[in-house]
């Protein structure tokens, strides 16, 4: 097994995570397929640098050889976008679901409260 | 160049005003007349200072390039064409503000009528002014917007929103057409200046291109001009407050597809085409609304009407393709304006004295307003075109033209169907003057308070109409040098030989004038029984058929909208993830060759194994128990802790920490964000759908991962990454290569970056702030504690600990940010740290007892940020360097050595403010929501039992 072989494949099996999670019918596994989803990408974006072990892009006057720091600035303002559209994604839903009692992505009437939801009720 | 500034003064005058009225929008109506009085006297006395100049032939222009790859300059330039029209806009503009400083009521909304009306005469002043004709398209379209504005003034009226509506929605859509139109203009001329295009006519003519241009361009003139069948929307836009009715409709808005007209003269004009569409259409309105005009009762609408006509003349003339017609339109224009803005005054005067505009209901008021009707009997004589006055110059003019022309071979049908016109203006003239002031009251109640108004109010009135006459008896010493240098610049040469006299001899034309006149005086002794004839028609109302129109266009719209932008997110998501897979597929197969290249791989570890192999149990723990929402954010922070781990393993110590603290952060929000959603609902997807969604989700991660694995056996190749790394240290300044990307190379993208998150916090808190109204916030008053708790939901360990941990994570965070520029940090992981810090509190202590100890605002954080680092950008323009651009220098202080400062730095801080205001934004806000929802539901229990519960009050004390 090489680090080639983990990277790429985690990033199939993310990706398909992501897919199949952003094509359900709740906004809180849309979320979460996004967020599988955005993984995937960022770690894609990441190895277009190729895998480098231990050459960190700090310089240093000692040093000949880096990682490509290029890809690393892309994907770290990509992290913390991704935070910004997760939190901004989540809040929506939150209010989609406050404002119509449905947390179907198109707002479909659907029940929202499961066997263990209601657990909690009963008191 | 000599004219540059007064040409840019002169353009920016009425916008600066419109801004300056906009903000003292509270000060009195004298105050915003005030100002705007003054810009358009200022506006005057600039143009003044061209004019000799200009009439003399000189052609001042100033150019500042904008966009030259596209040909747009933002060039001005004044000939006499342009000189004539922009005294127009300013002189009419003033009498108008003037007129409507004592038309308006003090308690109205002055400020926004005034600033409107400012941008309106700006707007126009740009069309008449516009040395490129894609700088004039963005006038023309601010003139329809700007027009919207001031026939909507009255917001209260149905009439005036569905009127601003309709105007907008002709003269935009028209707007469409004429830019279609000019950029095929520019394409066959080869550019965009106006100069250049309008020496190129017979390149332009000869172009294919030359049908296609001509019809938009066409069509954008008649919508703005209300021609036939586009006139429908200017009698609607009459619900205007009247003085808006006298500056649009006398020397502006309607003028402008005139100008226009006038403008391209040379380069559209004296083709088969233009004549026989331009002269007919011209036609066609003129004898049409001359007719409607006759038989309306609204003082407006007959103005409207008549407007309507007379513009159907000056667009007649001008598709003659005759030089004498081009100077009659010329001496034509001047004439309308005059006689058509007093008209519009006196119409708003009668309205504003006697309460009614129904010229039904007036009569005989020449004995209580003699004055006002002085002015409006000259000014109808003017329209009617009766002599001395200016209108029968230019109406012989007109006349003397018709026999010139021959329409479909009929050399007889121009002469009858002007005379035809020429004596229905004569009708509704006359008719006007003498209804509303001579003959008998038809109405006691409107005349019993007639009178005639203040000085202020008919003084603008007055001298138009006074102009009106002198434009009759004096029309060479008046008006003769301009008109001659106007011709000249319509036609692109010199003016034709001519001679502007009442008296002429008997020739064809005054015969026909005077047959105009007999007629229009039996129209009016006849009226009575014509109107009885005319009601008993049917006709068609334009506003219901555009009603009917645009509902069915609305109709198809949503169908065809529905049909490919499908409103459900599931089978759009199916659709975008299916063509990215069909294409990934279609671009494998075409490519070919074998998928892993040649590069050996790195043996892989065995902890990183066993990582790997969690994050892809994790993976499917996700998928598998997504319904189980809190257990999933622990199977996400697997995942999330594994990509950190790669991160630090592949050499990328920044991501790491970046991912690790933004990880945190997304499942404190994840678990805020739960606390108020169902926890666990029920499953809805049906088996079928399943398996087709993890069959595209298989196909997706299999090609994908394909793809990752296709690029990471191959060698990267040259990239641009040398250079960074070469330049870093010396000319960023910095060794950490990642920060000194984000805060220098690639800064422009960082300041994006920023703000979109500082836009995404705004959001969410605009989004989370407003949730306590409406059926949300009833959702969330009738919200129950739903999740067993712990009866102390402050415990004192977590509290202390929190506290203690706070001044400890800030030195963390402040350590990483100062070091950021050399080693792993920067601003993006501080902020980070800074938040967790600060969110922690939230958690332990509760939002309130944090909330009270707060002392900044994140609002103010993020926008302080974003001013911050494009201040930093912009103090290096202020070096002479471009946007953005970093310095760095080395200081000596004694005891701590020596240190370095970068502007980079400041920069740095700009997104360690953003990013700490928006993620605290929406997390705090969002504890904030959830806790009064407990609260409210602890008060309810409270009330219910009896007991004491503390479990919202905060930490005891």
């Amino acid at each position: 097994m090489t680090y080639e072989f983990l990277v790429a494949s985690a990033i199939g099996v993310l990706v398909a995570g992501g897919i199949y999670l952003a094509l359900r019918a709740r906004t809180f596994q849309v979320v979460l397929g996004l967020t599988l989803f955005s993984y995937a990408v960022n770690l894609f974006l990441f190895a277009s640098g190729r895998l480098v072990l231990n050459r960190p892009p700090i310089w240093d006057k000692a040093v000949t050889e880096y990682t490509d720091p290029l890809p690393q600035a892309l994907v770290l303002t990509a992290i913390v976008i991704t935070f910004g559209m997760t939190a901004f994604v989540v809040i929506l839903a939150l209010r989609s679901f406050l404002e119509t009692g449905s947390d179907h992505v198109d707002g479909d009437n659907v029940p929202c409260d499961g066997d263990d939801g209601e657990a909690g009720r009963g008191e | 160049m000599a004219y540059a500034l007064t040409l840019f003064t002169l353009v920016a005058l009425p916008f600066a005003a419109a801004l300056v009225i906009a903000l003292v929008a509270n000060g009195s109506r004298a105050l915003h007349s005030g100002i705007a009085a003054a810009a358009s006297a200022a506006g005057l006395i600039l143009l003044a200072s061209m004019a000799g100049p200009v009439i003399g032939g000189a052609v001042p222009s100033a150019t500042v390039s904008w966009v030259p790859t596209l040909g747009l300059d933002l060039t001005l330039m004044v000939d006499a064409l342009g000189l004539m029209f922009a005294g127009l806009i300013l002189g009419i503009g003033l009498l108008v503000v003037i007129f409507g400083h004592f038309y308006l009521y003090k308690g109205e909304a002055t400020g926004r009528f005034f600033a409107s009306l400012m941008l309106f005469q700006g707007a126009m002043l740009g069309i008449v002014l516009a040395g490129n004709v894609l700088l004039l398209l963005v006038f023309w379209e601010l003139t329809s917007l700007s027009s919207f504005l001031l026939i909507g003034f009255w917001q209260h009226k149905a009439e005036g929103r569905q009127g601003a509506r309709m105007a907008l929605a002709v003269t935009g859509g028209g707007g469409l057409a004429l830019i279609g139109g000019m950029v095929l203009l520019g394409l066959a001329a080869g550019s965009f200046d106006l100069a250049t295009i309008l020496e190129r006519g017979a390149q332009v003519q000869a172009s294919p291109l030359y049908p296609v241009l001509l019809g938009l361009i066409l069509i954008g003139c008649f919508t703005k001009s209300a021609q036939f069948p586009f006139h429908f929307w200017l009698p609607h836009a009459m619900a205007a407050p009247t003085p808006v009715s006298a500056y649009l409709h006398s020397a502006t808005m309607v003028k402008a597809g005139v100008f226009l007209l006038a403008r391209l003269w040379p380069v559209l004009a004296g083709t088969e085409a233009y004549t026989v569409i331009v002269s007919s259409v011209g036609l066609i309105t003129m004898v049409f609304a001359a007719t409607v005009a006759l038989f309306r009762h609204d003082l407006k609408s007959i103005l409207a009407y008549s407007t309507i006509s007379q513009l159907g003349l000056l667009v007649m003339l001008l598709g003659f393709s005759l030089e004498m017609a081009a100077l009659a339109a010329v001496l034509h224009i001047l004439n309308h304006a005059a006689f058509k803005a007093a008209l519009f005054m006196v119409a708003g005067i009668v309205d504003h004295e006697t309460g009614t505009r129904d010229i039904r209901r007036l009569g005989g008021l020449a004995k209580a307003m003699p004055v006002t009707a002085l002015i409006a009997t000259l000014a109808a004589a003017s329209m009617a075109g009766l002599p001395p006055m200016g209108g029968f110059i230019s109406k012989e003019l007109m006349l003397y033209e018709t026999p010139n022309i021959a329409l479909f071979g009929l050399p007889w049908l121009v002469p009858l169907l002007a005379t035809v016109g020429a004596t229905f203006s004569v009708g509704y003239s006359l008719r006007l003057a003498w209804h509303l002031f001579f003959g008998q009251p038809r109405k006691a109640e409107p005349h019993e308070r007639a009178h005639d108004p203040s000085v202020g109010m008919w003084a603008p009135s007055a001298l138009l109409t006074a102009l009106a006459v002198l434009l009759g008896l004096v029309p060479m010493l008046l008006a003769g040098p301009l008109v001659g240098a106007v011709t000249g610049a319509v036609i692109g040469g010199a003016a034709p030989e001519f001679d502007l006299a009442l008296w002429h001899g008997v020739n064809l034309a005054l015969i026909l004038s005077m047959i105009a006149v007999a007629g229009g005086v039996l129209l009016l002794w006849r009226h009575a029984g014509l109107l009885r004839a005319w009601d008993s028609i049917a006709h068609s109302d334009a506003k219901r058929m555009f009603e009917t129109t645009l509902a069915f266009a609305d109709i198809w719209v949503r169908k065809a909208i529905v049909a490919v932008h499908t409103p459900s997110l599931q089978r759009m998501l199916l659709m975008t993830f299916g063509v990215v897979v069909a294409f990934i597929i279609d671009g494998a197969l075409e490519g070919g060759g074998a998928i892993t290249g040649v590069q050996p791989g790195i043996p892989a570890s065995a902890p990183a194994i066993v990582a790997w192999a969690l994050m892809i149990a994790a993976t499917a723990a996700v998928v598998n128990d997504s319904r189980q929402r809190f257990r999933v954010l622990i199977y996400i922070s697997v995942i999330g802790l594994v990509v950190s781990l790669a991160f630090v393993r592949f050499s990328a110590p920044d991501l790491a920490l970046t991912q690790i603290s933004v990880e945190v952060v997304t499942i404190l929000l994840l678990l805020l964000a739960l606390n108020l959603l169902p926890k666990a609902p029920p499953l809805i997807s049906s088996s079928p759908r399943k398996w087709r969604d993890g069959a595209l989700a298989t196909a997706g991660g299999v090609l994908i991962g394909g793809l990752a694995w296709a690029m990471l056996t191959r060698g990267a190749g040259e990239t641009i990454s040398a250079f960074h790394l070469a330049n870093s240290k010396p000319g960023g300044g910095g060794t950490n290569v990642v920060n000194v990307i984000l805060v220098d190379f690639r800064a422009f993208d960082t300041l994006g970056e920023i703000i979109v998150l500082g836009i995404a916090g705004l959001a969410i808190f605009a989004l989370l702030d407003s949730a306590a109204r409406g059926s949300a916030g009833a959702r969330l008053a009738r919200w129950q504690e739903d999740m067993p708790h712990s009866p102390e939901s402050h415990p004192m360990m977590f509290v202390m600990a929190s506290r203690i941990a706070l001044p400890l994570t800030l030195t963390v965070g402040i350590y990483l940010f100062l070091r950021g520029h050399n080693q792993p940090g920067g601003g993006f992981i501080a902020a980070l740290v800074v938040a967790i810090a600060f969110l922690l509190q939230y958690l332990a202590a509760g939002y309130d007892w944090t909330d009270r100890r707060r002392r900044f605002s994140e609002h103010r954080m993020i926008a302080w940020g974003v001013l911050v680092a494009m201040a930093t950008g912009l103090g290096a323009m202020a070096f002479g360097a471009p946007f953005l651009t970093s310095t760095f220098e080395y200081f000596t202080l004694p005891l701590i050595g020596t240190f370095e400062l970068a502007s980079a730095m400041l920069f740095d801080t700009g997104v360690f403010l953003t990013v700490l205001g928006a993620v605290l934004l929406a997390l705090a806000q969002l504890s904030h929501i959830s806790q009064r929802a407990a609260r409210a539901y602890a008060e309810g229990l409270d009330a219910e039992t009896g007991e004491p519960d503390d479990a919202a009050q905060g930490v005891a004390p």
